[in-house]
């Protein structure tokens, strides 16, 4: 189709033309944007935190009454056992925090105790010897901690744990060859760790950007959480018996000793309800993005729509004419079709440069990462196809203008 | 003749009535999704205490070794170890200064079946109630030598005193928490600033009912509470007496009424570090004072999302113009004869261009209408998002009319190019066409 033609009228529509060329320039930046956004927020919902999720709950018990360390140490392990003795319990495990939980506690990583400036960082969970069969975890290299390993964690006690166990993240970090095991560093400690054991996937507590670079490296460290205000307790069900599990330990703890809290809200949590949690702000985001992309291309549209519609009736006698000169339907309809796509692809050649501005000044305002060309090359489909199928109907009914229009007055 | 421009515009309209409504929808999309997004960034980065904020200053040191120091870099630690801001309490170089942290509170219920639970509550000294003018509806605070003698004392909250006591004047009566006995001396009326700017570390539970339980701060730590926020800068090998490890964990307000007492009260301020690092104790000389929505801006209270947001609404409302001008553009070209004919008639270029103004105008206000509407919808939905000031998100006075004004600003922006073409179009040709 020869295109000079169409150049030559939309020049005598000079405003129009623009007003659709800019409506799609923008549209296509905002829209890759947050397609980037939606896409990148997503990739974190589905996190793999290392757990056996569909099991677990964790409940929250704080003491009511003033513990020493050897108090809360042995109120802890009576609770153990109560839960352990459970019939739809099939473990428990005391400690600080789990994967997604989002109050994080976490420690610089050096290897030699004096270091300027840390290695890495870790995120540090305190457990005792049950904490990878509660949890799930998978032991790929080294053993679990032994009963006798496990010590008592007071009220702002420093620590020195002579041992632990770290994910592959960090081991594979630390010591690049694969020969963590029986290695040594030190966590903001005087005395050094030995790696005794190195699980698979250990996820993080926290799910903030800051701690992207150091995804997945944790370690866990052989202690009992003996704080006398309280700790978590991680509770693994038996298959198909959360709900039970979840009804009957906090019937039983309270039942064996009832000057304690678990916070009516937030203090008993299943691990679906920890994700939730974890990714609310995440999920909203993305939800928020995609209504704005809909609503934005189906504006865009209606305003091609209303626009070209205009045009047709404007131009019903040339139409008339060139049908009177032997124009058949779908030259007509190509006609419009070829002009929406002239606009379109200089629209989306605006709309790339203010896509990739928009994203740079997001990038130093927001600190958002920079966008793929993926993002940009997918929205200039969409929107190309988007004004095709925009432009169809009115083309449809200037295609349908009959000969005779041609010798009307208009 | 104001009049007969709005008798045109809305037959105008009521002609194309698919198309006014499609630009009509398109403006109240762009002013709804823009209105939500301001209200939410209004509440967010609003003044917690309007009467006195401007009053209200920060002090910030920075206790950190001289190791990896790089003058002009550095910024001071956003608390301050217990000598030093115990110094400036006892310096009372401002008119009011505190010392505060947050701290939990386990309060035992004296009701045998009932469970203990926790309360927010912060540790601080005299001054803070007259600091922050906070207001009483029994008793009062406490006296600077309850502070010195860690008198077993408290205030609490509205909410507690109905939760604890059924409401009433319970001045006098007792209250346990963790496990000590303290005398309620004063009952608060409603108190909760938004956000909880006095807590040392912005960023947790910043929106909400406020704090249930004030006590002064040496009776706190006789019963062994903890601080809400501890940072260290050395090496430390006891953490129970946080009094006395190179930890910092409170927060220091002043209050200074005029631009000379904020000079001289920095002054005060650097004189005092720089005498410490004479003495070997402090290593870093910077040092803040900021204003209270200083402070706010320094600890980034708006989350990025909150910008975010409001940055693609206002692109999106940007969408809904540029479309409005398209349509409003395509219409005025179709109406070439009708406005040569009132050329032709005597009407002037002026009255052309209000004739199409006035046209945009009512497109804008009926937008703006339908804006109000999704924007109450758009803040029903902000109110049931999970984060922490989502209940608060409403539409005030403020509000309601700047919705107006965005929407007629909007729609007469757009209004403007195609008024314009049409004020200049040329009747002749137009009229021999015909």
């Amino acid at each position: 189709m020869d295109i000079h033609p169409i150049l030559i009228a939309l020049r005598k529509h000079k405003a129009g033309t623009l007003l659709i060329a800019l409506q799609i320039a923008l549209t296509l930046a905002i829209v890759c944007n947050a397609l980037f956004i939606i896409h990148q927020r997503l990739d974190r919902l589905s996190d793999v935190s290392g757990v056996d999720e569909s099991n677990l709950f964790v409940m929250v018990n704080l003491w009511g009454e003033q513990y020493s360390t050897d108090e809360a140490a042995a109120k802890i392990e009576q609770d153990l056992a109560t839960l352990r003795q459970l019939p739809s319990v099939q473990d428990a495990t005391p400690t600080n925090s789990y994967p997604l939980a989002e109050f994080d506690w976490d420690n610089f990583i050096t290897m030699t105790p004096d270091q300027v400036g840390h290695t890495t960082d870790a995120a540090y969970y305190v457990g005792d010897s049950h904490f990878l069969r509660t949890l799930g975890l998978k032991l790929i290299a080294g053993r679990d901690f032994r009963p006798e390993e496990v010590q008592n964690l007071g009220m702002r006690q420093s620590n020195q744990p002579p041992v632990t166990i770290v994910s592959k993240a960090l081991a594979d970090k630390l010591f690049p060859n694969g020969d963590a095991l029986g290695k040594h560093f030190y966590a903001m400690t005087s005395t050094p760790l030995t790696i005794i054991g190195i699980v698979d996937t250990l996820a993080r507590q926290e799910v903030d950007s800051w701690s992207a670079p150091y995804q997945g490296q944790s370690m866990v460290v052989p202690f009992r959480l003996a704080e006398p205000w309280g700790l978590r307790y991680v509770v693994r069900a038996k298959p198909g018996q959360l709900a039970a599990a979840m009804r009957e330990a906090p019937k039983a703890l309270y039942a064996e000793n009832r000057m304690r809290i678990i916070p009516p809200k937030n203090g008993l949590l299943s691990y679906a309800q920890v994700r939730a949690n974890a990714f609310k702000r995440d999920r909203g985001m993305a939800i928020l993005m995609g209504i704005i992309c809909v609503v934005l291309l189906a504006i865009t549209g209606a305003g091609i729509v209303g626009l070209t519609s205009f045009w047709v009736g404007q131009r019903r006698r040339q139409i008339g004419v060139r049908r009177a000169l032997g124009a058949t339907h779908r030259d007509i309809l190509n006609y419009f079709l070829t002009e929406n796509l002239l606009i379109s692809l200089g629209g989306v050649f605006i709309g790339t440069v203010l896509a990739f501005g928009l994203n740079l000044w997001l990038v130093t305002r927001l600190s958002l990462d920079f966008l793929p060309l993926t993002y940009v090359l997918a929205g200039m489909v969409i929107l190309i196809l988007l004004g095709q199928c925009a432009v169809f109907a009115p083309a449809l009914r200037a295609s349908r203008v009959p000969p005779i229009e041609a010798t009307r007055p208009t | 003749m104001f009049g007969y421009y709005i008798e045109l515009a809305v037959r105008s309209l009521r002609r194309n009535q698919v198309l006014t409504a499609l630009m009509i929808v398109t403006l109240a999309l762009g002013i709804g999704a823009s209105i939500t997004t301001l209200a939410v960034l209004k509440l967010l980065s609003g003044d917690p205490l309007p009467e006195k904020s401007g009053h209200l200053f920060y002090p910030q040191i920075d206790p950190n070794p001289l190791e990896g120091y790089v003058a002009g870099q550095a910024k001071p630690d956003p608390m301050m170890s217990y000598p030093d801001a115990m110094y400036l309490v006892h310096a009372r170089r401002a008119r009011r200064q505190a010392a505060m942290a947050t701290m939990q509170a386990k309060i035992v219920p004296d009701r045998a079946n009932d469970h203990p639970y926790f309360a927010d509550g912060m540790m601080t000294t005299s001054d803070f109630f007259g600091l922050f003018d906070v207001p009483f509806q029994y008793g009062s605070g406490w006296s600077a030598p309850d502070d010195e003698s860690a008198a077993p004392v408290a205030v609490i909250s509205d909410f507690l005193n109905d939760k604890l006591f059924g409401g009433g004047n319970s001045v006098g009566k007792t209250i346990h928490v963790w496990g000590h006995d303290l005398r309620v001396i004063g009952v608060l009326k409603h108190w909760a600033p938004q956000p909880r700017f006095y807590a040392e570390v912005i960023g947790n539970r910043d929106y909400g009912d406020g704090d249930a339980v004030f006590m002064p701060l040496k009776t706190a730590r006789a019963m062994d509470a903890g601080a809400g926020n501890l940072q260290c800068y050395a090496q430390v090998s006891d953490l129970i007496h946080i009094e006395t490890a190179p930890c910092e964990w409170l927060g220091v307000w002043v209050e200074l009424d005029s631009s000379a007492e904020v000079a001289s009260y920095k002054a005060f301020l650097d004189g005092y570090v720089k005498e410490q690092i004479a003495l070997g104790r402090l290593h870093r000389p910077d040092t803040s004072l900021l204003s209270l929505m200083g402070w706010l801006i320094d600890q980034q209270v708006v989350p990025s999302d909150a910008r975010l947001q409001t940055y693609l609404a206002f692109g999106f409302l940007l969408i809904c113009v540029v479309n409005t001008v398209g349509l409003l553009l395509a219409k005025c070209l179709r109406r070439g004869r009708e406005i040569s004919v009132r050329r032709a008639l005597g009407a002037t270029r002026r009255a052309i261009f209000a004739q199409f103004m006035v046209e945009a105008g009512i497109i804008g206000i009926a937008g703006g209408v339908l804006g109000l509407v999704l924007a109450e919808l758009g803040l029903l939905a902000v109110r049931h998002q999970p984060a922490d000031y989502a209940s608060l998100a409403h539409l005030d006075g403020q509000m309601f009319l700047a919705t107006f004004a965005v929407a007629l600003a909007a729609s007469l922006i757009a209004g403007l190019l195609p008024a314009w073409r049409a004020c200049v179009m040329a009747p002749a040709p137009q009229l021999k066409a015909a």
